[in-house]
C-alpha cells in the first residue's frame, strides 16, 4: 500500500534515493506562522491555497469564553488568520465550530482521504494514515517548501508491517494495543520507517479507533503508520464535506479499493502481536515505551542489566517519584486529562460517559473535545450532561493540557492520568508526572483518585 | 545556509536516551521568535537551570570544559517527539553543528539538514566509545568531516560515516532545498495536470 501511493506522487527522482513527492493535502495550525512569514519575507505565494487548509488548536485556551491571558500567544493565533486570509486559504478559526485539533477535523470534515498524501507541521499526522493516506509530520523549513512548491524533498523510508490478530479483551482499547506495540519495539523500534497495520484487530475497529493507533505511530518512532482502507472507511467517509461526490466518489471508491498491500508483498519488517494477550496499559516513566499493564507493579532498575537502560529508568522513576516494586494500581493521581488528538474523538467520550455515568470524580477531570463538532454531536446525545453531572469539567475544543502551549499545564509535581501520546519530561508542564492511559483508564482513575485496572469498575 | 565542510570543536556527552524535543526546548518557549533575546539560554531548559535562572552543575554543558562545545555526542533516539523545528533552531543558536548519535528521531533528523546542522549516525558500540572517551578527557576535541565522511575520535580514531549524495551536497553547498526546488517548476505543473487526470477525485471540491 505504501509503495502504491509513494510511486503515484513521484514528480522528479533526485540522487540517493530521493524523490520529489507531490503533497495532495497540506494542514496548518498557529506553529504555520514562521513559516508563513518566511514565505511572506521571500515574496512568494502558496502555490496551491486549494490543496491547503488551517484551524488554530495549540494555542487557542480551551475554557470557554476567555481570551489567552498573554499578548504573545494571542498574536500567535491573530498571525494564522491574517496569513490565511491573504493567501486565500480556507481557516477555521476561534468562533467556528468546525475548529478543532488539526488531526481530529481533517478525518472529520473529509479533507483525508485513502491514497492521498498529507503533511502538516506536527508530529502527530500520521494519524490521518487510519483511512489508508500516506501522512506523516514535516518541520517548519518543509512546511513553507509545501507551500511555495506543493511539494516536498523525501527519501523512501523503508516499511514495517504490525499484524495483530485476534479479538480484544474487554476493557481493552485501541490505546493499550499501540502502547502494547511500543513496549514491544520499543520508542525507536520504527525509526526510518513507514508503519503498516494489519490483521484482524485493526480490520474490526472503527475509524476512531484506527486513528488512535496511527496517531501514536511517531511514538514508536516512525514518521507515518497506515491501515488498508475498507467498508468501514468508505462508510465513514461517504457524505462528509470535503469528500468527492457524485461520479468522483465512484472513481474514489474504485481507486480506493486497489490500495490495499497485495497478498506476498515484501516489507523490510515484520512484527506480530496477538490480541489476546494485550490489557489495560499504562506508562510509569518518561517514554511511551516505559509501559506496563495495569496489574503490574513499577519495574527496579536494578533488575536491568543493562548499563544505559538501568540510568535511564532510575531518572525517570526520580522524575517521576515512584518507587520500584509499587503496585501500579496504587499510584495516586493529582488530576486527569481526557483530550489531544489520541483520544478526544466521540466515541472516546461515549466510552469515558460509560465508566463515569453516577460516579464522581474525586480529583479534577479535564475533558477536552477533539473539535467543535466533537462537542456539538457529545452534547447532542447529552454525554455533557453526565460529565458535569459527575464533577468533570468540559471545555471547548484544542490541543490544551496534552502540551500546554496555551498556558493550560499541569503544576510541577503534580501527578496527571492522561489520554495524550506524550509523557516526556515536562510535556503536560513544567515538573508535570504524567501517565498515558487510555480514555476508559482515565475515567476510572478520576473516580477513585489512582491508577486503576477500568475492569474491576466495569460490572 | 551555513554550509558544512570540516568542524574541530570540543563536544559534549550526553548518555541518556530517547531525550525528546520537549526536553530539547520546552512548549513554553515555542511562541518566542527564532533569534529572541536570551534564545540560546532556552536549549535544555529545565534539565540546564533551576527556576531560579541559576545553573545546574550536574548539567554536561554546565561543566567548564565542555562549555561552548559545538558537536554533541548523544545516545540512541535522541530528538524524539515534537516535529519543532525550534529544537534546531536552539541547538544551533547555542553554537551546536553537529549531532553524532546511534540514531535520532526521524523529522529532528530531515530538520537538521534544512539549518545546516550535520547529523552523523555511527554503530552504537561506536557513539558510546565516543561518549566515554570524551567523559574521560573532559573538553576533548572531535573533527567531524563532511567531504570525507569521518569522525576523528580525540583519540585519533576514524570513524567512516554513510552520506547520501543529495543532503551531503546540500550541505557542502549551503544550498537550500528551496532554492532547488523552483528549478522544478515546469516538472510539477506537468505532474499536476497528469496527477488530476490520474486521481481525477482528489481535488478538494469547492465550497
Ligand atoms: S493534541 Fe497534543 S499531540 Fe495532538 S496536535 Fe495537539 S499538541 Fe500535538
Amino acid at each position: 500500500m505504501f509503495e502504491k501511493i509513494w510511486s503515484r506522487h513521484v514528480v522528479a527522482e533526485g540522487p540517493g534515493g530521493h524523490v520529489l513527492l507531490y503533497i495532495d493535502r497540506h494542514l496548518l495550525h498557529e506553529g504555520s506562522t514562521r513559516a508563513f512569514g518566511r514565505l511572506q519575507n521571500s515574496g512568494r505565494r502558496v502555490r496551491r491555497p486549494d490543496l491547503t487548509f488551517a484551524t488554530a488548536d495549540h494555542y487557542v485556551l480551551t475554557s470557554p469564553g476567555s481570551p489567552a491571558p498573554d499578548e504573545e500567544i494571542r498574536a500567535m493565533v491573530a498571525s494564522l488568520g491574517q496569513h490565511t486570509a491573504a493567501q486565500g486559504i480556507v481557516y477555521f478559526g476561534v468562533g467556528d465550530a468546525r475548529r478543532g485539533i488539526v488531526h481530529v477535523i481533517g478525518p472529520e470534515l473529509g479533507l483525508t482521504l485513502p491514497g492521498i498524501t498529507l503533511v502538516c507541521g506536527d508530529s502527530h499526522t500520521a494519524t490521518h494514515g487510519a483511512f489508508g493516506a500516506l501522512a506523516f509530520g514535516i518541520g517548519s523549513t518543509e512546511v513553507e517548501h509545501v507551500m511555495a512548491t506543493q511539494t516536498l524533498w523525501q527519501k523512501t523510508p523503508k516499511v514495517m508491517r504490525i499484524t495483530v490478530e485476534g479479538r480484544l479483551p474487554a476493557g481493552v482499547g485501541a490505546k493499550d494495543v499501540i502502547l502494547a506495540i511500543i513496549l514491544k519495539i520499543g520508542a525507536a523500534g520504527a525509526v526510518g520507517h513507514a508503519i503498516e497495520y494489519a490483521g484482524s484487530t485493526f480490520r474490526a475497529m472503527s475509524m476512531d479507533e484506527r486513528m488512535t493507533v496511527c496517531n501514536m505511530s511517531i511514538e514508536a518512532g516512525a514518521r507515518a503508520g497506515m491501515v488498508a482502507p475498507d467498508e468501514t472507511t468508505f462508510a465513514y467517509l461517504e457524505g462528509r464535506p470535503w469528500v468527492p461526490r457524485g461520479d468522483a466518489w465512484g472513481d474514489a471508491l474504485a481507486a480506493w479499493k486497489t490500495l490495499p498491500s497485495d497478498p506476498g508483498a515484501p516489507f523490510d519488517r515484520d512484527v506480530q502481536l496477538s490480541a489476546g494477550e494485550i490489557a489495560p496499559t499504562v506508562t510509569w516513566g518518561t517514554s511511551p515505551q516505559d509501559a506496563l499493564p495495569i496489574t503490574g507493579r513499577v519495574p527496579n532498575p536494578a533488575d536491568v542489566d543493562d548499563a544505559a537502560r538501568r540510568a535511564s529508568m532510575e531518572r525517570a522513576l526520580a522524575y517521576m517519584g515512584l518507587k520500584p516494586g509499587t503496585p501500579l494500581t496504587e499510584i495516586r493521581v493529582d488530576r486527569v486529562f481526557i483530550g489531544s488528538c489520541t483520544n478526544s474523538r466521540l466515541e472516546d467520550l461515549r466510552a469515558v460517559a460509560r465508566v463515569v455515568k453516577g460516579r464522581r470524580a474525586t480529583v479534577p477531570a479535564w475533558i477536552v473535545p477533539g473539535s467543535g463538532l466533537v462537542k456539538r454531536a457529545a452534547e447532542a446525545e447529552g454525554l455533557d450532561r453526565v460529565f458535569v453531572a459527575a464533577g468533570f469539567e468540559w471545555r471547548e475544543a484544542g490541543c490544551s493540557m496534552c502540551v500546554g502551549m496555551n498556558g493550560e499545564t499541569a503544576r510541577e509535581g503534580e501527578r496527571v492520568a492522561s489520554t495524550s501520546n506524550r509523557n516526556f519530561e515536562g510535556r503536560q508542564g513544567k515538573g508535570a508526572r504524567t501517565h498515558l492511559v487510555s480514555p476508559t483508564m482515565a475515567a476510572a482513575a478520576a473516580v477513585t483518585g489512582r491508577l486503576t485496572d477500568v475492569r474491576t469498575l466495569q460490572s | 545556509m551555513e554550509p558544512f565542510t570540516r568542524l574541530t570543536a570540543v563536544a559534549a556527552p550526553l548518555d541518556l536516551p530517547n531525550i525528546d524535543t520537549d526536553r530539547i526546548i520546552p512548549a513554553r518557549f515555542l511562541v518566542k521568535p527564532k533569534g529572541a533575546p536570551g534564545y540560546a539560554g532556552f536549549l535544555f531548559r529545565d534539565v540546564r537551570f533551576n527556576a531560579d535562572g541559576s545553573e545546574k552543575p550536574e548539567f554536561v554543558l554546565n561543566q567548564a570544559p565542555y562549555r561552548g562545545a559545538r558537536i554533541l555526542v548523544v545516545a540512541e533516539n535522541f530528538g524524539c517527539g515534537s516535529s519543532r523545528e525550534m529544537a534546531v533552531w536552539v541547538l544551533e543558536a547555542y553554537g551546536i553543528r553537529s549531532v553524532i548519535a546511534p540514531s535520532l528521531g526521524d523529522i529532528f533528523h530531515a530538520n537538521c539538514y534544512k539549518n545546516g546542522l550535520l547529523p552523523v549516525i555511527l554503530p552504537g558500540e561506536i557513539v558510546a566509545g565516543l561518549r566515554r572517551q570524551l567523559h574521560e578527557r573532559p573538553g576533548a576535541a572531535v573533527t567531524v568531516d563532511l567531504d570525507a565522511q569521518t569522525v576523528g575520535a580525540p583519540g585519533g580514531a576514524q570513524h567512516r560515516f554513510e552520506a547520501d549524495p543529495f543532503r551531503k551536497e546540500m550541505l557542502l553547498t549551503g544550498r537550500d532545498e528551496l532554492g532547488l526546488t523552483l528549478d522544478f517548476e515546469a516538472r510539477i505543473g506537468e505532474f499536476e495536470e497528469r496527477h488530476a487526470r490520474a486521481m481525477s477525485w482528489v481535488a478538494p471540491p469547492r465550497r
